[in-house]
């Protein structure tokens, strides 16, 4: 019984850490996977005062709501590549069908993602609120993102998932997630905009932090769910 | 044994069908009546509001739309998780017809609200907390649709669509509260929904028959749907063929 458990349990950690250097690897060897997100939230935030005009006062009033809209529209955008070349070059199949549990799997690879895309996006974040002339709130700023780009990976998973299987999927993803969104900006940009104006921001960090717990939860069983039924069935 | 015989039943669109058949006319009689007497006592008999005058009694549309604007997303999400769990085609078909119809109630309980908004506010548009939550609503709708249409394979679509509805049901309690939330956080104090908490029973009980009959309507609605969707789906079976050539000859 001992035996059979330890086995178990290394069977399960065995595929979480396999699938996660696996992904990690391909990054690496594909930069342009996680810089291009990067390169979109820096180029996207740098329209915003060509738009308004380039007056400090107004841009730190807008700088939250925009650092957090762009952070989870450069989010959406690289969701897409979540499970699509292996859907194409047939290992998603083969992680459908191996007796590990597909949720670590699925976990791994959104750790993966999270890893090149959420963690890098937080760290670029305090150079764009610079430049948008946020006036406080840089630690808030960093931590609020790096709990919400994780959940918005999780739950994006979901969407990516189900995505996966149609040829042009990425607008349709879009449309699907960003209403899954709105929980998450809206506290998310709360947080720093409190931080921003000195405020205490414990509540509003306190519920994204019980959001991710949740997506972390629920959002691996919905996406691998929803993988079974859009990969069986092609 | 006897009481699931029922369920067991429903797994088949024909039986669906026939029954349906029989009911259609007189639910649509009840919802016609119902919807007639609620809109002439509620337009021409209930009292003018106090602070509205006549503009507030756009609410007995607008309100019953909004009732079955969520309502419809819950018929929607249950039956696809009845559809997943017991794999029953006529629950995806139930989902898939349950999509277009929740989808345009919440259009038209934004467009009475912002019609209502224009005099009583002074506003066609307000980022308010029940409006926004049902703009989102709205989206989801639109997302499930989507994702409904953009599948070759009928199984998957059924299956997908039926996933993101129930994420999309642990969302909405989440999205409104966040939503609420929000709202208070900004307090923009000049807008405010003038009508009371408490309702006179002289203007309350033409909005409940509003409200009666608007589910009745749904259901009919639903039920219309659904049967072209089993016609559609069932097309190549026995008894579709026999029923289209019957149709014929008269």
């Amino acid at each position: 019984m001992k035996a059979d458990a330890s086995n178990f349990s290394r069977a399960m950690t065995g595929a979480f850490g396999a699938t996660l250097r696996r992904d990690l690897l391909l990054s690496a060897r594909h930069p342009g996977d996680w810089i291009n997100p990067l390169v979109f939230f820096l180029i996207a935030i740098s329209l915003i005062p060509l738009g308004v005009g380039p007056e400090s006062k107004v841009l730190a009033v807008l700088a939250p709501g925009v650092l957090w809209v762009m952070a989870l529209l450069a989010t959406l955008l690289s969701l897409d590549g979540l499970f699509r070349s292996d859907y194409d070059d047939g290992a998603l199949e083969q992680c459908l069908v191996s007796p590990s549990l597909l949720y670590f799997t699925v976990l791994a690879k959104i750790v993966a993602h999270w890893l090149v895309t959420g963690l890098p996006l937080t760290l670029l974040s305090p150079v764009l609120g610079l430049m948008l002339s946020l006036p406080g709130g840089y630690g808030t700023l960093c931590l609020s993102l790096l709990i919400g780009t994780a959940t918005m990976s999780l739950v994006g998973a979901v969407g990516a998932a189900l995505t996966v299987s149609l040829q042009r999927g990425g607008l349709l993803l879009s449309l699907i997630v960003m209403p899954l969104y709105v929980p998450i900006l809206i506290f998310g940009a709360s947080a720093v905009n409190d931080a921003a104006q000195g405020v205490t921001v414990g509540v509003p960090l306190a519920i994204l932090g019980a959001f991710l717990a949740l997506a972390l939860a629920l959002a691996p069983m919905g996406a691998s769910a929803a993988l079974r039924v859009c990969v069986d069935s092609d | 044994m006897a009481s699931w015989q029922w369920f067991h039943r429903l797994g088949s669109p024909r039986w669906f069908y026939e029954k349906t058949g029989g009911w259609l006319p007189w639910l649509t009689v009840i919802a016609l009546v119902l919807l007639v007497l609620g809109t002439v006592w509620g337009l021409a008999f209930s009292p003018e509001d106090f602070k509205q005058g006549n503009s507030y009694r756009i609410i007995y549309i607008h309100v019953p739309a909004a009732f079955l604007a969520l309502a419809g997303y819950y018929i929607m999400a249950i039956s696809g998780a009845v559809g997943l769990i017991w794999r029953m085609k006529l629950a995806f078909m139930v989902m898939k017809s349950a999509a277009p119809i929740g989808a345009a109630l919440t259009f038209v309980s934004l467009v009475t609200g912002a019609i209502w908004g224009k005099p009583t506010w002074g506003t066609w548009w307000a980022w308010d907390a029940r409006i926004t939550s049902m703009l989102i609503l709205f989206f989801l709708y639109l997302g499930i649709m989507a994702l409904q249409s953009a599948f070759q394979n009928r199984e998957a679509a059924d299956k997908a669509s039926a996933i993101l509805a129930l994420v999309g049901t642990v969302n909405i309690p989440i999205i409104y509260k966040s939503v609420d939330w929000w709202y208070t956080l900004h307090q923009p104090a000049t807008l405010k929904l003038t009508s009371a908490p408490t309702i006179h029973s002289s203007m309350l009980y033409p909005l409940l028959t509003m409200v009666v009959a608007f589910y009745v309507f749904y259901v009919v609605v639903l039920l219309l749907y659904t049967r072209n969707e089993i016609l559609r789906r069932e097309s190549r079976t026995g008894w579709v063929r026999e029923l289209v050539a019957k149709e014929g000859e008269r």
